[in-house]
């Protein structure tokens, strides 16, 4: 039972990681129909800069205030990604698909390497973040109060995404250029400023991502390139486009790996990249998807 | 494909006579690591070309094709010490039979789709082997991959053979004119393909589907067997790289492999013929001489694909042929 209801917490936190993942990345393609393969490396970037920003200030700063790193992770890659669309993505919204593909693709080997220069081979850790929330027993196993917490923060980016979308005027205007972009140029709404605010919002919620995972697991190199098929799992299974379907595309595929992992360790990826082919087959545009 | 003013069939029949007869040559100049290069460069040219069936003439890019380039090398290792073969022919017959049963399978699934979601298809297909080869050791060696030493290689049904610590300088430039030759029958295949009705066909549906639906074209069809295609050609390129590579890991397998192929196709112009294969090769240089000169070899290749995206999207070879195109306009216009 105890078993259980760890696994169950489990697979929330991964499904809180994999929600803000996905959700940028359906954000992204639902606003301005690009699909970013370089998605995952904006995660990677925000768990290297809030761990190596954590351990530069652990010595002078108490382990509590350290917190403040894990939005400031996520707000210097959207910085990050603010920089980024208007002088790359920008000439490819008139061209065809492949090339928005590869011009991401060119991105994403930039940005691995770019990380591996700066922050060099060796992991990184922000521990300390974890040890300093402490245990929580759960019918006699410990459990950090870290990933409960974080599982929070999930649930609090999922609500604020949704108000920032449907109830404030920038999220009218967001929905308006998503659905057409000519028509919303002719009301006067600046898309090209859309364009970027949801390019940025996409890479911050990316590198949320990273920041709340770095203090439970390192941060490695082609961690970026790992996760982001497994975000395409999630937005595929959703529907590419629709934030909803990323939240439930995301606790499924959470809750999917969680009982592989437990069953039969071997097929954990092949069964969700399997499942994610089942879906685009009998639903091309997902469960939440619009119709093309 | 505005170009009007294409060369004579008989102008390309030359210049690729001159450009083999030159091929044939590289061993006898260059030395055995010049060769060994061309040789990988010409295998990861005849997946490029199959590659090409797909994204220059049905319009479709795939982001899976390491899944037939590995299927390829995987079914040598396999087979090699599974099976105990060490004929290279039957090596090929074995990679064009494991690609193309994956080819066909795969091909059902995603040709029912096209643009992302095609490549998010392929993309997701291909990882589920690239899992299976990384998960499942005790049959594949997990990282450590499957070994095919061109010691046990033999040729030409076992005629050649590779014994002896200082076969390798041997095994390259005998390699190299089997892999040349394989190369040929390849590039001549696809001439033929893309030539013919089917290919025309593909080509239609890829400018106008809705037209070419009406015209009674059984678009799923042409795209299937198109796949097939493309997966058998990429899967003998497979076939083909892994006695030269001497190993396979699921490296092969993992999606960047696929990138690689896709990029091969625009640096040298996917709307082009020859463009993919001139792209693998180039790649090859740029990729082994990266490695060589820095570390940060990816941040290099990145570099380059975005600049070729941003600013030569007909490639090397598309662009190429404009410039001469254009040149030739402006003597024919000054007397």
């Amino acid at each position: 039972m105890e078993i259980l209801v760890i696994q169950v917490l489990n697979s929330l936190f991964y499904a809180a990681v994999l929600f803000l993942i996905a959700a940028g990345l359906s954000l992204i393609f639902g606003v301005m129909g690009i699909v970013n393969m370089a998605h995952g490396s904006f995660y990677a970037l925000g768990a290297y800069v809030t761990a190596w920003s954590a351990a530069a200030a652990a010595g002078v700063m108490p382990p509590a205030a350290l917190f403040i790193f894990l939005p400031l992770g996520a707000i210097a890659v959207a910085v990050i990604g603010l920089a980024i669309e208007p002088t790359l993505i920008r000439p490819f919204y008139r061209r065809p698909e492949e090339y928005q593909l590869l011009v991401t693709f060119g991105l994403l080997l930039v940005l691995e390497d770019a990380i591996r220069l700066v922050w060099g081979g060796t992991p990184r850790t922000a521990s300390g973040l974890v040890d300093s929330l402490g245990l929580l027993q759960i019918g006699g196993l410990p459990y950090p109060v870290y990933n409960l917490a974080m599982i929070g923060v999930g649930i609090a980016a999922a609500l604020g995404l949704w108000a920032f979308v449907y109830r404030t005027r920038f999220g009218v205007l967001l929905r308006a250029t998503a659905q057409d972009r000519r028509m919303a140029a002719a009301l006067g709404i600046d898309v090209g400023r859309i364009y970027s605010l949801a390019f940025g919002l996409g890479c911050f919620m990316a590198g949320l991502a990273g920041a709340i995972v770095v203090p439970s697991q390192a941060a490695v190199l082609g961690m970026g390139v790992e996760v982001i098929v497994l975000s395409f799992v999630v937005v595929v299974i959703g529907g590419l486009g629709s934030l909803e379907g990323a939240l439930v595309g995301a606790l499924i595929v959470s809750a999917l790996r969680t009982i592989t992992i437990q069953f039969w360790e071997e097929i954990e990826l092949a069964a969700l990249y399997l499942i994610a082919a089942i879906v685009l087959l009998i639903l091309p545009t997902g469960l939440f998807g619009k119709k093309a | 494909m505005s170009a009007p003013q294409a060369p004579s069939l008989a102008r390309r029949a030359a210049a690729a006579a001159a450009v083999l007869a030159a091929l044939l040559f590289v061993p006898v100049v260059a030395g055995t690591y010049q060769t060994q290069l061309l040789t990988y460069g010409l295998t990861l040219g005849i997946a490029a070309l199959g590659f090409n069936l797909l994204l220059g003439y049905s319009g479709l890019l795939s982001f899976g094709h390491s899944a037939f380039f590995g299927a390829g090398a995987y079914a040598v290792a396999l087979m090699m010490r599974y099976l105990g073969v060490t004929s290279m022919e039957l090596f090929i017959l074995g990679g064009i039979a494991f690609s193309a049963v994956l080819a066909a399978l795969f091909g059902v699934v995603c040709v029912r789709h096209t643009r992302i979601f095609f490549a998010i298809l392929t993309l997701a297909l291909s990882q589920v082997l690239w899992t299976l080869a990384y998960k499942f050791f005790w049959i594949t060696g997990g990282t450590d991959g499957l070994r095919v030493p061109f010691s046990k290689l033999t040729l030409l049904g076992g005629q050649v053979a590779f014994p002896g610590a200082d076969a390798f300088a041997k095994f390259i430039t005998a390699y190299y004119y089997y892999v040349l030759a394989a190369f040929c029958v390849c590039v001549a295949l696809m001439w033929l393909i893309v030539h013919s009705p089917f290919g025309k066909t593909l080509q239609a549906i890829r400018d106008n589907e809705t037209r070419a639906r009406f015209l009674g074209v059984r678009i799923w069809r042409y795209r299937w067997l198109a796949f097939l295609v493309s997966g058998i050609f990429t899967g003998v390129a497979g076939s083909l790289w892994v006695p030269l590579n001497g190993l396979t890991t699921p490296d092969v397998l993992y999606w960047p492999q696929s990138g690689k192929i896709v990029f091969f196709a625009v640096l040298g112009g996917f709307r082009n013929f020859t463009g993919p294969i001139v792209g693998a090769v180039i790649f090859n240089y740029l990729e082994v001489y990266a490695v060589a000169v820095t570390e940060y070899w990816q941040i290099t290749l990145g570099v380059i694909l975005i600049a070729l995206v941003t600013f030569l999207p007909s490639g090397v070879v598309g662009s190429a042929a404009r410039l001469s195109a254009r040149l030739k306009r402006r003597r024919e216009a000054s007397p």
